[in-house]
């Protein structure tokens, strides 16, 4: 029993049958000369939430933001993303489309220093939708879905900047759900915000599951557990773990992540 | 599934903007490179037809006395008085700017507290924002008469033209100097007092001493807006191309024999060329000054 | 001596140094306003200036000021933007940029007389368009450029890259994202730049004598026709501003009251670099409310 938990590493691969969202192979990513992320291989179900757990400076924001090309300029990026069948970084790839399918929620919230309704109608109208109606139907519909629409719907005019952390945190996800991506990336969403806020996040993306894949990096263990479907835990560049979050919290196979979980790290 | 992967590999129209966006901003860019250059080629080869067209001598340009480019049968085209009524306003100038400037922005930051620095910020902006031909003014109607009654002689010539750019770059040399100070870490100061140093100690043993790169750059700064001003100066510094004996009786600067001379001579003679050789050298002049600022700037912090 | 005796010394030094200083810049400001502001009537601001008689006003010169102040605007303005943009989102860390950098700098060393004297020989002369407002609007613009580019590229730099992030994470390309996310949030800092450089600009004299030229021809204030000839708009026409009408009076008028018409022309000049000054600040932080105020 205890021989197995001297694994270095373990990783969860997904039977055929199971509909993979993005999956990436042998990912490297160098800052200079440091290579911050490395062999990175992880598929992502659809449908499904995947925690990313590790410590500060593991490389979990440096993975998430190589998923939609974020590091484009500050980090070289080798080894394959696949998404629909496609490598993320090929040449026939057109980044913007394919960011508007993997979008992503920054850690501090930033909002445009628009209105609220124009935070949301902005990148609707620069992605081809003229048609006011609709637009109004897609900025109720994901404000709502981001559970801010009750709170803002009186004042959509309103500078998004004089809203609070937690409301501003939200419309982001709002502005990014109104693009109708297929993948969501989030990193660390919640750490900027409040226990009550933190809270309505929470039940937000359980809600959002039903309809998108979601890809979270998080400092939070209890986070991690309550939400999260499959977690992956990092360290030092390496993924050291994945598996089912329920594994990772209860039996995980590798000595490291266990201290990690219980605390013990270091 | 297929659609999808069409929409992803299909050019979309924000990576078509984007193309369309770097090349204008590029455009714009280049459009200043052309500027400068042109600016650059357009200077130096009209001065140097003095030199290659009309054959006059280099060394006698920088070297004799007499400026007078229309004389006939031989041309003089000594710029001699006007370089030296140059350089003199301007090392006059700084030097006498220099200790008010350097009281006044110390005073500033680290005598007279928020309110004092309320007061005076925005006088000094406004004063660093009046028109030279103001000042100009000023001169020729204060500067001068008060010169004349002080130091005798007419009242216009290079003291006039000193007192007059010493209140143009005063403010100049100030507010760039109490940015600099303003940049001084605030632990210099109190590691310094908590050490038993009186404050003057601590102003020029330790504040001043850190930020002398800033201090010779705002000074150079000012250098080189005394040296490149010119109607200011034209006004009251007598317009005689003669080398002045001493500073009260009428003088002349590249500036303003350039100003009061180009609109009477006609383009492509030498008396014209030779006007365009003086600017040459202004343009040379502004660019040793910012090659200086730009090598100080490279050795010191603040 | 003690270092408290050369401590009270030096202090009293700086004091009476700064005492020195603060007494010209109230002697300065005072004489311009008091010599001048009793000028300053509505009769000054409307009529024309007249050449040999009293009682001259600077109605044209004002007027030329401010079209040719706007005209430079509207030339600097987007070139500005184009190369602050350039140089704040797309430049990249290397040889070419800095030389960028070095060039612009450059041109902003250049004392205002030669960007004039290089305007006058290639617009005035090369291109024939004479002593124009035209002429003059470029010179302007030359010598406005640099300061422009330097400021709008320091606003955009001080936009949180949360900003650009936000709108490249949405497929936005990078152009719109700085048109439409990134300068607006730095508007505040480009207006105040903006207007700052308007104050410079409006009481520029030396580039514009051998540009803009030195004559204010009569003007029919009844015909808004751009193209002809005694149109205030033609950009094809000479036209003194108010900043080398004072040079002009001061160095061969001569009117009988060259020196009052000057007082009276300095004090509205200051007056417009103090409401150009007061103007930056204000709608600076105007803006910045209305961006991030409730409102
Ligand atoms: N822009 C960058 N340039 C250079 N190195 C970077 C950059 N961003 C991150 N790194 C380096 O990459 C490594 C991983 O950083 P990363 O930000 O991915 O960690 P993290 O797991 O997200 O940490 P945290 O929990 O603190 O957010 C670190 O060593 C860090 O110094
Ligand atoms: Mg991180």
């Amino acid at each position: 029993m205890l021989e197995t938990k001297r694994k270095e590493k373990s990783i969860l691969t997904f039977p055929a049958d199971r509909e993979i969202a993005l999956e990436t192979n042998n990912l490297q990513v160098y800052y200079g000369d440091n290579h911050a992320m490395q062999d990175a291989s992880l598929q992502f179900p659809r449908y499904s939430i995947t925690a990313l757990i590790g410590a500060s400076g593991s490389g979990k924001s440096t993975y998430l933001r190589s998923l939609n090309r974020m590091n484009d300029g500050i980090a070289r990026v080798d080894g394959e993303i696949m998404y629909r069948g496609l490598d993320v970084n090929a040449d026939e790839v057109d980044i913007y489309q394919m960011r508007r399918r993997i979008g992503m929620v920054f850690q501090r919230p930033n909002p445009f220093a628009k209105s609220i309704y124009n935070n949301i109608s902005f990148p609707l109208r620069e992605m081809g939708i003229k048609d006011k109606s609709k637009i109004d139907g897609i900025v109720e519909s994901s404000l709502k879905q981001a559970a801010l629409w009750d709170e803002v719907k009186d004042d959509l005019k309103r500078s998004a900047l004089a809203l609070s952390g937690g409301q501003q945190q939200r419309l982001c996800i709002a502005r990014s759900l109104a693009m109708s991506p297929d993948i969501l990336l989030m990193d660390e969403p919640a750490s900027a915000l409040d226990p009550i806020s933190t809270h309505k996040l929470e039940m937000t993306l359980n809600d959002l599951k039903e309809q998108y894949t979601i890809i979270i990096v998080t400092h939070s263990m209890e986070q991690a557990s309550r939400l999260s479907d499959y977690t992956a835990f990092m360290h030092m560049g390496k993924i050291v773990e994945f598996d089912t979050t329920e594994n990772i919290f209860t039996n995980p196979a590798v000595k490291l992540t266990e201290d990690y979980v219980s605390g013990n790290f270091g | 599934m297929d659609a999808v992967k069409k929409e992803l590999t299909r050019k979309s129209k924000a990576s078509r903007q984007d193309q369309r966006g770097k090349l204008i901003s590029l455009a714009c860019v280049t459009l200043i490179m052309l500027v400068v250059l042109s600016i650059l080629y357009m200077i130096t080869s009209k001065g140097l037809a003095t030199f290659f067209e009309n054959k006059m001598s280099i060394v006698d340009f920088f070297t004799k006395q007499v400026w007078n480019p229309s004389a006939k049968p031989q041309a003089l085209v000594g710029a001699l008085p006007m370089i030296v009524g140059s350089f003199s306003v301007t090392v006059l100038s700084a030097l006498l700017a220099a200790p008010f400037a350097i009281a006044t922005a110390i005073f500033m930051v680290d005598i007279a507290g928020k309110r004092g620095r309320k007061i005076l910020q925005p006088v000094i902006e406004l004063l660093v924002g009046i028109p030279s031909v103001v000042y100009g003014f000023i001169g020729l109607t204060v500067v001068v008469p008060f010169t004349r009654t002080v130091f005798g002689g007419t009242g216009f010539g290079i003291l006039s033209g000193t007192f007059v750019l010493f209140v143009m770059v005063l403010p100049t040399v100030t507010s760039m100097y109490v940015d600099s100070l303003k940049a001084v870490p605030q632990f210099y100061r109190e590691a310094s007092l908590a050490l038993g140093a009186t404050r003057w100690q601590t102003i020029y043993k330790v504040i001043i001493r850190a930020s002398i790169p800033g201090l010779l750059t705002a000074i150079i700064f000012g250098m080189a807006r005394a040296f490149g001003e010119a109607l200011a100066v034209q006004m009251v510094i007598g317009n005689a191309s003669i080398l002045p004996s001493d500073l009260v009786s009428p003088a002349s600067t590249l500036t303003s024999v350039l100003t009061t001379g180009i609109g009477n001579t006609v383009l492509g003679t030498l008396p014209n060329n030779a006007l365009w050789s003086l600017a040459l050298v202004l343009l040379l002049m502004s660019l040793v000054f910012n090659l200086l600022t730009r090598f100080i700037g490279k050795k010191g912090a603040f | 001596m003690n270092a408290k005796r050369v401590d009270k010394i030096a202090t009293a030094v700086i004091y009476l140094l700064v005492g020195i200083v603060i007494l010209i810049l109230v002697a300065l400001l005072g004489f311009i306003l008091i010599t001048g502001l009793p000028h300053v009537t509505w009769s000054f601001l409307t009529s024309p200036a007249s050449a040999f008689n009293a009682g001259g006003g600077i109605g044209d010169q004002l007027f030329n000021s401010f079209y040719l102040l706007f005209l430079t605007l509207l030339i600097s303005f987007p070139i500005s933007l184009g190369a602050g943009i350039y140089l704040a989102e797309y430049a990249k860390k290397n040889r070419v940029t800095e030389a960028i950098r070095i060039t612009i700098e450059v041109l902003s060393s250049l004392p205002s007389v030669v960007v004039g004297l290089f305007g006058f020989l290639l617009f005035v002369v090369q291109f024939k368009l004479g002593f124009s407002i035209i002429s003059g609007a470029i010179a302007l613009t030359f010598f406005n450029l640099p300061l422009l580019t330097r400021n709008i590229e320091n606003s955009l730099n001080g936009v949180s890259n949360l900003q650009r992030e936000a709108g490249l994470s949405l497929g936005l390309s990078r152009w719109k994202t700085v048109t439409k996310v990134v300068v607006p949030a730095a508007l505040p800092g480009i207006i105040t730049g903006i207007i700052l450089s308007a104050g410079r600009v409006f009481g520029e004299a030396a580039a514009l004598i051998f540009t803009a030229g030195q004559s204010a021809p009569v003007l029919n204030y009844a015909n808004w026709n751009p193209f002809s000839g005694d149109s205030p708009l033609n950009i094809f026409r000479p036209a003194e501003t108010l900043a080398v009408h004072i040079w002009k009076i001061n160095t061969e008028g001569i009117m009988p009251d060259a020196s009052q018409v000057s007082a009276g022309a300095s004090a509205v000049l200051i007056i417009a670099v103090l409401v150009f000054n007061l103007g930056a600040r204000w709608a600076g932080n105007y803006v910045y409310r209305r961006i991030t105020a409730s409102k």
